[in-house]
């Protein structure tokens, strides 16, 4: 008895290889690391090991300057590199705001409960570093 | 003389394993993460449904027929283990799988350890293999040192000689590579590490399913492995310790089951293998392990080395034309059924999920394996294992799959 469970998948695979995406992980904006920051911090995912760096500078409140440094796949990188973009001129605040699907808008695409992560990283390690968590 | 190995029908074999009856998107599944976890053919899958259905009571307690029957089976399922590997009766330890055999040993042979006593691992175990020790040692003010790692891969057997001394109390090493596949040499490893009057540890999770493993032929005085890389279910382990050594080592857990005498004040332990198996064990999963060691059986372990060493041969001369790749470990004669690859600019995690798209189960991370993948300079890699139930038809489509990867990357 052969029987066929259909499992609708709320994502298209491949679909998720944007030219966008592509564009963002091949040409990472505002790459790099602020020396002397005002805030700094390192992250990695456990379950995979991509790493990711984040640096801002404020102007009182809004940032003025932001910079990162992916080490990872393609949506982790493009979310780093497309959240930079987003993050100059708002403040601390706003940024605390932003929550799951505001990433997704900013990519574009949806993505399965595994790759989500990828694409948190660099929100999570931005909310890190404005609540002052240290790197040890 | 050359050996003669019955080619596997795989076809029929695959019939056994329901789960490749579903399709995704009405597609076949092409599972190469056996490395992971292996899938359950019906043999197994049935009897854990007859247990339930038909014996399930607690080992060990009751007089009535339900409780014999399934003590009887639970007990059986250790002598199938036992003769697998060719152990002595009462050496088959159940755990919950290879990490809890190993924190096992790292803890119940520390009691005799003195301060500045060492231990020595490599630098290319699991995670499980690496921080139990590592934890122990720090508890214990020993010395955990780590045996290098030749540029093909291999462990290096002069360095492992050069770290020995008289404070070396245990060595314990993969016997099969997660992440290399590297397969080491073990009979020539036992004699120098017995040379010095060390204990000998074979982490086994990636040998026992894919190759015939004799303990006295490979003479390690412990070993351990996991049941569900083998086609038994999760939650089931093996320990497998020489009898002298069992006798003399102390406890892990404490409970029922594992004890002959309690008074308030004192405890007399039950004999091997139960003094190691407190509480109420995975009952069925030990049932479920026997069922499984009984289907290699019956397919032959020597068939199945040899399946997957054709499949490695073929996957490994396919993967090596693809431009960029890196492959990681030992060349395929000195490999197991696995291969662990990057391909330059595409993360892994990229290629997971292209190769998803057309139901290619394969793993992309650091495989519990940190520090190994430090070394080589890289976050993570692409694993791809075989088992029994895979084909050259499999690899075609990987590459297919990799091709397209690699195209969507490169434009
Ligand atoms: C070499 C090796 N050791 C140990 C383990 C841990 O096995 P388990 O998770 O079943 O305890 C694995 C499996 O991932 C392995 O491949």
């Amino acid at each position: 008895m052969k029987q066929e469970l259909k499992v609708d998948r709320d994502y298209v695979g491949e679909g998720i290889y944007r030219e966008n995406i592509l564009d963002h992980y091949k040409n990472v904006r505002n790459l790099g690391k602020i020396e002397n920051a005002d805030l700094e911090f390192h992250d990695l995912n456990p379950i995979c090991g991509d790493e990711m760096t984040v640096s801002l500078n404020f102007d009182q409140d809004k940032v003025r300057e932001v910079k990162v440094l992916p080490k990872g796949c393609a949506i982790s990188t493009a979310s780093a590199s497309i959240l930079s973009e987003e993050l100059k001129g708002k403040n601390k605040k706003e940024i605390m705001k932003m929550k799951t699907e505001d990433i997704f808008k900013l990519l574009g695409i949806k993505l399965n409960s595994m790759r989500i992560k990828c694409a948190l990283l660099p929100l999570s390690t931005v909310k890190k570093a404005i609540c002052g968590v240290k790197n040890e | 003389m050359k050996q003669e190995f019955e080619s596997l029908n795989v076809e029929e074999i695959k019939k056994d394993f329901p789960i490749f009856n579903r399709k995704i998107n009405s597609k076949d599944i092409i599972y190469l993460d056996n490395g992971a976890t292996t899938q359950k053919p019906k043999q197994v899958i049935n009897e854990i449904k007859k247990y339930y259905e038909e014996y399930n009571a607690n080992i060990h307690r009751g007089i009535y027929k339900l409780s014999e029957e399934s003590t009887l089976e639970y007990e059986k399922a250790h002598d199938v283990v036992g003769r697998f590997i060719n152990a002595k009766e009462n050496e088959i330890i159940f755990t919950k799988g290879t990490t809890e055999s190993l924190n096992l040993l790292a803890y119940s042979l520390s009691l005799d350890l003195q301060e500045g006593d060492e231990i020595l691992i490599s630098k290319m175990e699991h995670h499980s293999n690496l921080v139990p020790w590592q934890q122990i040692c720090k508890q214990k003010n020993l010395k955990l040192k780590y045996i290098e790692i030749t540029e093909d891969g291999l462990l290096d057997l002069d360095d492992l000689k050069n770290k020995l001394n008289e404070k070396v109390k245990i060595v314990s090493i993969a016997h099969v590579s997660n992440v290399l596949g590297t397969i080491s040499p073990i009979e020539e490893i036992e004699k120098i590490v017995h040379d010095n009057n060390s204990l000998l540890i074979l982490d086994a999770a990636q040998s026992v399913p894919h190759m015939k493993v004799d303990v006295k032929k490979l003479n390690c005085d412990f070993l351990a492995f996991s049941g569900h890389k083998m086609l038994g279910p999760t939650g089931i382990g093996v320990l497998y310790g020489k009898k002298e050594l069992l006798n003399r080592m102390k406890p892990f857990i404490y409970g029922g089951d594992m004890v002959r005498e309690v008074t308030y004040s004192e405890t007399r332990f039950n004999e091997l293998p139960w003094k190691f198996e407190a509480g109420t064990p995975n009952i069925v999963g030990g049932i479920g392990l026997g069922k499984a060691i009984e289907y290699l059986e019956k397919i032959g372990i020597d068939n199945i080395e040899n399946h997957e060493k054709e499949l490695i041969k073929y996957a490994y001369n396919k993967l090596r034309e693809i431009k960029d790749i890196e492959i990681y470990g030992p060349n395929e004669n000195l490999r197991s059924g696995l291969i662990s690859f990057n391909i330059k600019g595409i993360h892994g995690h990229d290629i997971a999920t292209i190769l998803d798209e057309e139901n290619i189960c394969v793993r992309a991370s650091h495989h519990c394996a940190m520090p190994l993948h430090k070394m080589f300079n890289v976050l993570g890699s692409v694993r791809i294992s075989f088992y029994l139930y895979n084909t050259k038809d499999d690899v075609d489509k990987l590459l297919l799959s990799l091709e397209r990867a690699i195209k969507i990357f490169r434009k």
